[in-house]
C-alpha cells in the first residue's frame, strides 16, 4: 500500500470503529468500549504520525475511486496528505486519545445500553477533522466541515438532562449552521466562475484571468471565510465558543479548543493559499488588512472577556479567542515565516490549552463547580492539577522554553513591533488571568470575595452581577463526586503539558515546521503537487529558532502577567469595572443576537476586503 | 440566464437570518435556518441550468442529442440536502429537550449563559 492509498484509513478508520462501537455497544461492557475507542483513535493518530515521517518528495495525492483528472479537468475528489494536513490530523488523533483517556471515569451512567456512546461520537469527530485537514477539495471540505459541526454540537449537548447544556449547543449549532450555509453560497459562486470544485483547480482557472479578482471572487471569498471564521471564532463570529464551552464536558472542551476553533484558521489559510492567492484572486493587501482588523479585535475582546469571567471552563475559552486572534494577526503577514510561527503556537497552544480544560474537569469531578470564588482554597492539597494551572498560566504568558513562548516570538517578529505589544499584553493578560485562578484556588491568596447572592457588591450592582455566568453548581461529570484525582486525568493532563514544552525544545520540529510552512504557502506547489505538473519549489527560508528579542518579550510578558495575577488576586470579589458593561451585554446567550452580530461581521469582513 | 434566481438566493438568505435575529420561538428559529439553507439550493440550481436543457438522466435520451443541466450542482444540492436534515433534524432534538428542561421555547428567557 503507498502513501496515497493510506490517506483515506484516516478517515475510514475512526469511522468504522465508530460504527462497530454503535452497533456493539449494547453487549460490550464499558472499560472495553473506552478501550476500544482508545484503540482506534490511537491507531489512526499512528498511522497520521507513520505517513508524516515516511514521506518525501511530494505531497501524496489520493483520488478518491481513482477518478483521475484527464487534461486537467475531471469531477474527482483529492484527498492531498501534504504536511501541513498530515501533521494537524496527527494533532487531532493525539488529542481525542488525550481526551479519550480523561474521559476513562467520566459518565459513569452511559445511556442506558449504549456504552459505546460518547467514544463513538469522539471517533466520528475524529474522522470529521482528520477529513477536513486532508481534502483538496472545497466542497468536500464543507460536508467535512458540517460533519464535524453536528457532532460538535452533539457532543456539547451531551448531557442532555442539563438546561444549560442544550442552550449552549443549541447556539453552537445554530451560528455554526449559518456559517456553513454561508460558505456553501461562496463555493457555488466559485463554481459559477470556475466550474471546479478542488482547491488547486479552482485556483488554476481563477489564474487563467490575471487580474480578474473582481466582485464575484471577492464575495465568493467573503462569503466562504465566514463560515471558517465562525468555526475559528475571531470576533464578532466567536459568540457560540463561550457558551460552548460553559456547558460542554471537559474532554469535548479539550477537543474544542485544543484543535477544532485552530481547524477553522487552516481552512481560511489553505483556502486563501490555494484559491486566492494566484494573479486571479484577491489582492493581497486586502486580505493583509481584513485580517490584521479581525485579528486585534479578536485578541483584544478575548483578553479582556477572559480577565472578567469566574467560571474557569469560561475563562479559558476566552482566551481561547484572544489567542485565535493573535493567530489571526500573524497569519496577515501571509508569509512563509508567519505561518511556521503560527504553526508552532498553535501546536503548543493545543497542548497547554487541552491540559488546563483537562484541569478544569478534574475541578468539576472534585467539587461540583468551576466557580473561582466559591472555590476559592479549596484546591489545597492537589498539587497535581495545582502544578497544571500554573505551568499552563505561565506557558500561555509565553514562558520559554515553552512552544508557546516560541511560536509567540516568531509571530512577533514577523509581524512587526507594534503587533508586539499587542502580543505581549495579550498573553500576559490570559496568562495572568490562569495564575489568578491558580492562585485563589490551589493557593488560597487573597480575599474569598463577597458571594453572589448577598453582601454589598450584590446589591451595589445587582444589574452587573446579573451579566455573569458563575459556574456554581455543575453536575459532576462522573456521576458521583471524586474523592481522589484519577491518574487518567492528570496523567493526560501532564502529557499534553509536556507536548506543549516539547515544541519549544525539538529542533527537528522546528525545521520540518518551517519546510511545511515554505509548502503551505506556495499557491503554484500546491496546485503543481496535485495536478501533476511540474513548478518550482518552494522558497525556503532560515528555520524557525529561538532569538534573544523573543526571549526577552516572553519573560517580560510572563512577569507582566505574574504582576497581573497578583493584583487580580487582591482585587478578588471586587465589583467588575463598568466600561465593561456594554461588551458583557452583548453575550446575552440569545440566538438572535448572535446571529445579528454575525451578519455585522460579514458586512465588516466583506468591507475590509474591499 | 437571468439574475432573478441569483438575488431569489440572497434574498432567502437575508431573510433566514432575519427571522433567526427576530425569532421567539425557537421552532421558528430552526425553521429559519431551513429557509437560510434553501438559498444554497436556489444558488446552486441557478448556477447548473441552462435554457432549453433537460434533466442529466440519459434513460430515455440519446447521450449528445439534447442539452443537459449541470449534473454536478444537482449533486451538491443532494448532499447539502442530506446535511440540513441532519442539521435541522438535531437542533429540533435540542429544541424538544429546551422546552423540557426550561419549560419555555423562547430564545428572550433563556437566560444562563451570558457575560
Amino acid at each position: 500500500m503507498t502513501a496515497a492509498q493510506a490517506l483515506p484509513l484516516l478517515v475510514v478508520l475512526p469511522l468504522t470503529g465508530a460504527a462497530l462501537l454503535v452497533a456493539a455497544g449494547r453487549w460490550l461492557p464499558r472499560y472495553a468500549a473506552d478501550a476500544f475507542g482508545c484503540a482506534v483513535a490511537a491507531a489512526t493518530a499512528a498511522l497520521a504520525c507513520l505517513l508524516l515521517a515516511a514521506r518525501s518528495g511530494s505531497a501524496p495525492v489520493e483520488w478518491v475511486g481513482g477518478r483521475r483528472p484527464v487534461h486537467g479537468s475531471g469531477v474527482g475528489i483529492s484527498l492531498v496528505g501534504d504536511r501541513a494536513g498530515l501533521g494537524l490530523a496527527a494533532l487531532v488523533g493525539v488529542l481525542v486519545v488525550a481526551a479519550l483517556v480523561h474521559s476513562w471515569r467520566f459518565f459513569d451512567e452511559p445511556p442506558s445500553g449504549q456504552n459505546g456512546a460518547f467514544p463513538a461520537l469522539v471517533l466520528i469527530f475524529q474522522a470529521g477533522m482528520g477529513g477536513f485537514t486532508l481534502t483538496g477539495d472545497l466542497f468536500n471540505a464543507f460536508v467535512f466541515f458540517e460533519l464535524m459541526g453536528v457532532i460538535s454540537y452533539a457532543l456539547t449537548g451531551y448531557r442532555v438532562e442539563e438546561a444549560r447544556a442544550v442552550q449552549g449547543a443549541l447556539t453552537f449549532g445554530f451560528l455554526n449552521s449559518v456559517g456553513g450555509y454561508a460558505t456553501l453560497l461562496g463555493i457555488g459562486l466559485l463554481y459559477a466562475r470556475t466550474g471546479e470544485l478542488g482547491f488547486a483547480q479552482i485556483g488554476a482557472r481563477l489564474d487563467a484571468r490575471p487580474g480578474g479578482g473582481d466582485a464575484l471572487v471577492t464575495g465568493a471569498l467573503v462569503l466562504v471565510a465566514t463560515g471558517l471564521l465562525v468555526k475559528a471564532a475571531a470576533v464578532p463570529f466567536h459568540f457560540w465558543l463561550p457558551d460552548a464551552h460553559t456547558v460542554a464536558p471537559s474532554p469535548v472542551c479539550m477537543l474544542l479548543s485544543g484543535v477544532m476553533v485552530q481547524l477553522g484558521l487552516y481552512g481560511v489559510a489553505r483556502v486563501y493559499w490555494t484559491v486566492f492567492a494566484g494573479p486571479g484572486g484577491v489582492p493581497e493587501q486586502a486580505v493583509q488588512r481584513a485580517l490584521l482588523a479581525l485579528g486585534v479585535l479578536t485578541a483584544v475582546t478575548g483578553a479582556l472577556l477572559c480577565w472578567l469571567q469566574r467560571h474557569i471552563k469560561r475563562l479559558l475559552a476566552f482566551s481561547t479567542i484572544a489567542h485565535t486572534g493573535l493567530f489571526l494577526v500573524a497569519l496577515s503577514a501571509l508569509t512563509p515565516d508567519a505561518v511556521s510561527g503560527v504553526a508552532l503556537y498553535l501546536l503548543a497552544h493545543a497542548g497547554v490549552k487541552a491540559a488546563l480544560f483537562a484541569g478544569a474537569g478534574v475541578l468539576v469531578s472534585r467539587f461540583g463547580s468551576v466557580d473561582e470564588r466559591e472555590l476559592h482554597g479549596r484546591g489545597r492539597g492537589i498539587w497535581g492539577v495545582a502544578a497544571v494551572f500554573g505551568l499552563g498560566g505561565l506557558a500561555l504568558a509565553g514562558l520559554p522554553p515553552f512552544g508557546t513562548a516560541l511560536g509567540k516570538a516568531l509571530c512577533e517578529e514577523s509581524a512587526g513591533p507594534a503587533a508586539s505589544v499587542l502580543f505581549v499584553a495579550v498573553s500576559a493578560v490570559t496568562g495572568g488571568a490562569v495564575l489568578r485562578v491558580t492562585g485563589g484556588v490551589f493557593l488560597g491568596l487573597g480575599g474569598r470575595g463577597a458571594p453572589a447572592d448577598g453582601g454589598r457588591a450584590a446589591r451595589a450592582g445587582r444589574e452587573q452581577q446579573a451579566e455573569e455566568t458563575s459556574g456554581a453548581g455543575e453536575e459532576p461529570e462522573t456521576g458521583v463526586r471524586l474523592t481522589r484525582v484519577p491518574d487518567t486525568m492528570l496523567g493526560s493532563a501532564a502529557a499534553l503539558l509536556a507536548g506543549g514544552l516539547a515544541v519549544g525544545c525539538v529542533p527537528a520540529l522546528w525545521r520540518a515546521v518551517g519546510e511545511t510552512a515554505g509548502a503551505f504557502t506556495d499557491h503554484a506547489g500546491y496546485a503543481a503537487s496535485v495536478l501533476g505538473t511540474t513548478a518550482t519549489g518552494p522558497v525556503l527560508s532560515a528555520p524557525p529558532h529561538w532569538s534573544v528579542p523573543g526571549v526577552g518579550l516572553g519573560l517580560l510578558s510572563v512577569v507582566l502577567a505574574l504582576a497581573a495575577a497578583a493584583g487580580g488576586v487582591r482585587a478578588a470579589g471586587g465589583r467588575r469595572p463598568r466600561w465593561s458593561l456594554p461588551l458583557r451585554r452583548l453575550h446575552s446567550g440569545h440566538v438572535g443576537d448572535y446571529v445579528a452580530c454575525a451578519m455585522v461581521g460579514i458586512a465588516l469582513f466583506a468591507l475590509l476586503l474591499w | 440566464m437571468s439574475v432573478l434566481p441569483y438575488l431569489v438566493a440572497g434574498w432567502l438568505f437575508l431573510a433566514g437570518c432575519v427571522g433567526m435575529a427576530t425569532s421567539r420561538n425557537l421552532i421558528h428559529a430552526v425553521g429559519s435556518l431551513a429557509v437560510c439553507q434553501s438559498s444554497t439550493y436556489v444558488l446552486l440550481l441557478a448556477v447548473g441550468y441552462r435554457r432549453g436543457g433537460t434533466a442529466p438522466v440519459h434513460s430515455d435520451i440519446r447521450p449528445g442529442s439534447r442539452p443537459l443541466v449541470d449534473p454536478v450542482v444537482q449533486a451538491l444540492t443532494l448532499t447539502d440536502v442530506v446535511v440540513g436534515a441532519t442539521v435541522t433534524a438535531l437542533l429540533l432534538a435540542l429544541v424538544v429537550q429546551v422546552a423540557k428542561r426550561h419549560g419555555t421555547v423562547d430564545p428572550d428567557e433563556l437566560r444562563e449563559l451570558r457575560g
